[in-house]
């Protein structure tokens, strides 16, 4: 008998889309002040300065996401829990992520099939939120440089000391790339399970259920 | 506020002024470089008698030595503004050696310089300009048969406080930047601990220097540092935050190219590789040449010398953001980027479609009901 259950809960979801649409903002305005792409006719406007506040405001919006996850990752169900990202831990976590991956790589014939994450998911997930932490840390190490001696450069401008001005900026420009490239993988990856566990992944993400056939698992 | 000084209202005491004239330095000049320095330390203006009684009667010795250095940062103090600095503050310091402007050379001179470590031992101030190589024992630099390491600690240890000027003493500047054949240091990583200050910038600006002088004289120590060492009242902000072009980078008008149309209008030079975000310095308040002019003025963006190892770190200076390493010179960050990301399109999307003719791996197949 098919079984529904509730996976992911409120704030996951509230958070997970909260990132989303941060990480797009903030890639769009970030791309804008690395290279800005639109010439203001009138010294009157306030395009870059626009494009600043976004960035910034985002910014913000999104540490507080981050955050909140976090926060969660203790509080919430064992889905949400910072265990399910470190599934690899176990012996059985250690067996299903083999599996996972030699479906993946096409040496393999069985998908994991799972409650939550994947295993191989779950460790993307893992590495991207240390991006996340990585982004959050480099910019308001750049942001705290307007006010030195203020709060942001008081907690974090030891860092723009050790890792210098501009390759603090190379690297953070850089993540934005490598973040790129995991969007790509994740909503493939989405897709790609969708349609083969026939369980409602995708759907998930929005309403927080999902629908598991206990025999397969 | 008045603007112009008025000699006859000066805060300074006229029996003060009295012993200045006496020592036949121009009064006016007098006033107006306490004046100056005293805002160039971002102090008050009730400070300025302060400043004054100190300068006018303390003389300290001082020491100016050069390791690998281009003078650069002599020619720049020679050069200073307020009252020509450079002669003025000669007269108010005592200067036991400094190779570009003494008279002595060779034995003497170096007799000279041990003379007044002895006699000022704990007292002078010393003023370093150049790094240290400490390669090959030190050899690549000596000075009258010793290594540059050598006579540095030697001279650092005795002095009452050490002043860094320009990039190569504070941070290694030049010939610190990759490959480093000689093994180059900065003053503070030869002596960690030190009483050291550093005043970073290719070159230094000899109203910084002056001004730490002063404030040295004045307090009798040395002001408040960054994280860096540097300055704060020199080196407390932002080229970028005091920048007068900033209203065109915050609009979004920028050139392009030097001598474009946007270039002759004074915009914004971020996108011809400005480092002025990433810099922190006192050029566009305090600028170079008796106040004429500084980099972004005259057209060109600041290259962040004022910045730790910035001969590396900010090349190439007409791009925002340094090469990555172990690629080719024009590949960018951004370059490389979208090529990762067309990358995983690629792959994901072959990935895609071979799984799509996947045949078994779907599940629950014998439970979908075919409905006709
Ligand atoms: C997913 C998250 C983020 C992405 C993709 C992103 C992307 C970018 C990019 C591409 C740049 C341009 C870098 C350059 O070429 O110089 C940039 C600049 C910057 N970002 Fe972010 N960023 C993110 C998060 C953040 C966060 C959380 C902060 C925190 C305040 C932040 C603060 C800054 C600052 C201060 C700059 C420099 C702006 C300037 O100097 O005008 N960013 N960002
Ligand atoms: C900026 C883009 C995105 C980022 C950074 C991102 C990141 C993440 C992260 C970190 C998780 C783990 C959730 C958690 O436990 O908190 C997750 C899960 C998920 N996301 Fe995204 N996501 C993005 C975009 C999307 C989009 C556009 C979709 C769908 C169209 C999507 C669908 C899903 C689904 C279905 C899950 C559950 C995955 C699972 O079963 O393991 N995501 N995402
Ligand atoms: S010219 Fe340089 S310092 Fe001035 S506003 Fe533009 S980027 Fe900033
Ligand atoms: S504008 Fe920049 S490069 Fe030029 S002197 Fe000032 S800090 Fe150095």
């Amino acid at each position: 008998m098919l079984k529904i259950y509730y996976v992911w809960e409120l704030p996951v979801r509230i958070c997970h889309w909260i990132n989303v649409l941060s990480m797009i903002m903030l890639s769009i305005t970030g791309f804008f002040i690395g290279s800005p792409f639109i010439t203001a006719p009138e010294t009157s406007m306030f395009v870059m300065g626009w494009m600043r506040f976004l960035h910034f405001a985002f910014a913000y919006l999104f540490t507080v996401s981050v955050a909140a996850r976090i926060v969660w990752m203790f509080l919430g169900n064992h889905h949400a829990s910072w265990r399910a990202f470190i599934p690899w831990i176990t012996a059985e976590g250690r067996r299903n992520f083999i599996k996972m991956f030699r479906y993946y790589t096409f040496t393999g014939k069985k998908i994991t099939y799972e409650v939550g994450h994947n295993p191989v998911a779950a460790t993307a997930y893992l590495g991207i939120f240390a991006l996340f932490i990585f982004q959050i840390i480099s910019g308001f190490a750049m942001y705290g440089q307007f006010d030195p001696g203020g709060f942001w450069n008081g907690l974090l401008g030891g860092i723009n000391v050790l890792v210098g001005n501009q390759w603090l900026r190379l690297l953070h420009h850089g993540v934005m790339w490598l973040l790129a490239g995991f969007i790509i993988n994740h909503v493939y990856s989405g897709w790609l399970m969708d349609v083969k566990m026939r369980n409602g992944t995708m759907s998930g993400i929005f309403s927080g259920y999902r629908y598991i056939e206990p025999e397969d698992l | 506020m008045k603007t112009d000084l008025d000699v006859n209202t000066s805060p300074i005491p006229e029996e003060l002024l009295q012993r200045v004239d006496a020592r036949g330095i121009n009064r006016r000049d007098f006033i107006k470089f306490c004046t100056a320095t005293t805002a160039a330390l971002a102090l008050p203006m009730s400070f300025i008698p302060t400043v004054a009684q100190a300068v006018e009667d303390k003389r300290p010795p001082v020491i100016w030595v050069e390791y690998q250095s281009c003078s650069g940062d002599s020619e720049a103090f020679l050069r200073g503004n307020q009252p020509t600095a450079g002669e003025l503050i000669l007269d108010l310091i005592s200067l036991e050696y400094a190779d570009v402007v003494m008279a002595a050379s060779g034995h003497q001179a170096e007799e000279a310089k041990h003379q007044a470590m002895e006699k000022y031992k704990g007292q002078y101030i010393l003023i370093v300009e150049g790094s240290i190589p400490t390669g090959a024992d030190g050899a690549y630099c000596t000075i009258g048969g010793e290594s540059a390491m050598v006579d540095c600690k030697k001279l650092v240890q005795n002095a009452a406080a050490t002043i860094c000027v320009g990039s190569c003493s504070s941070f290694g500047g030049i010939p610190a930047a990759a490959p480093n054949p000689t093994n180059a240091v900065s003053v503070s990583s030869l002596m960690p601990g030190a009483a050291i200050i550093n005043l970073p910038g290719c070159p230094v600006n000899a109203t910084n220097l002056t001004a730490t002088i002063v404030h040295f004289m004045t307090f009798g120590k040395l002001p408040a540092v960054d994280r860096l060492g540097r300055p704060k009242f020199a080196y407390g902000k932002r080229i970028h935050d005091n920048c007068e072009r900033r209203g065109h980078f915050d609009a979004g008008q920028y050139a392009e190219s030097f001598g474009d149309a946007a270039h002759r209008q004074g915009h914004c030079l971020y996108k011809l590789g400005c480092k002025g975000p990433e810099t922190f310095h006192n050029c566009p308040t305090v600028r170079y040449n008796e106040g004429t002019s500084w980099p972004v003025m005259a057209g060109h963006g600041c290259i962040g010398c004022s910045e730790p190892g910035f001969w590396d770190t900010m090349s190439p200076f007409y791009r925002r953001l340094p090469k990555v390493p172990g690629f080719g010179i024009e590949d960018t960050a951004d370059k490389i980027g979208i090529g990762l990301a067309a990358a995983t399109a690629v792959a994901f999307g072959v990935h895609g479609v071979a799984s799509c003719f996947r045949k078994g791996d779907a599940m629950e197949e014998d439970k979908v009901v075919k409905e006709d």
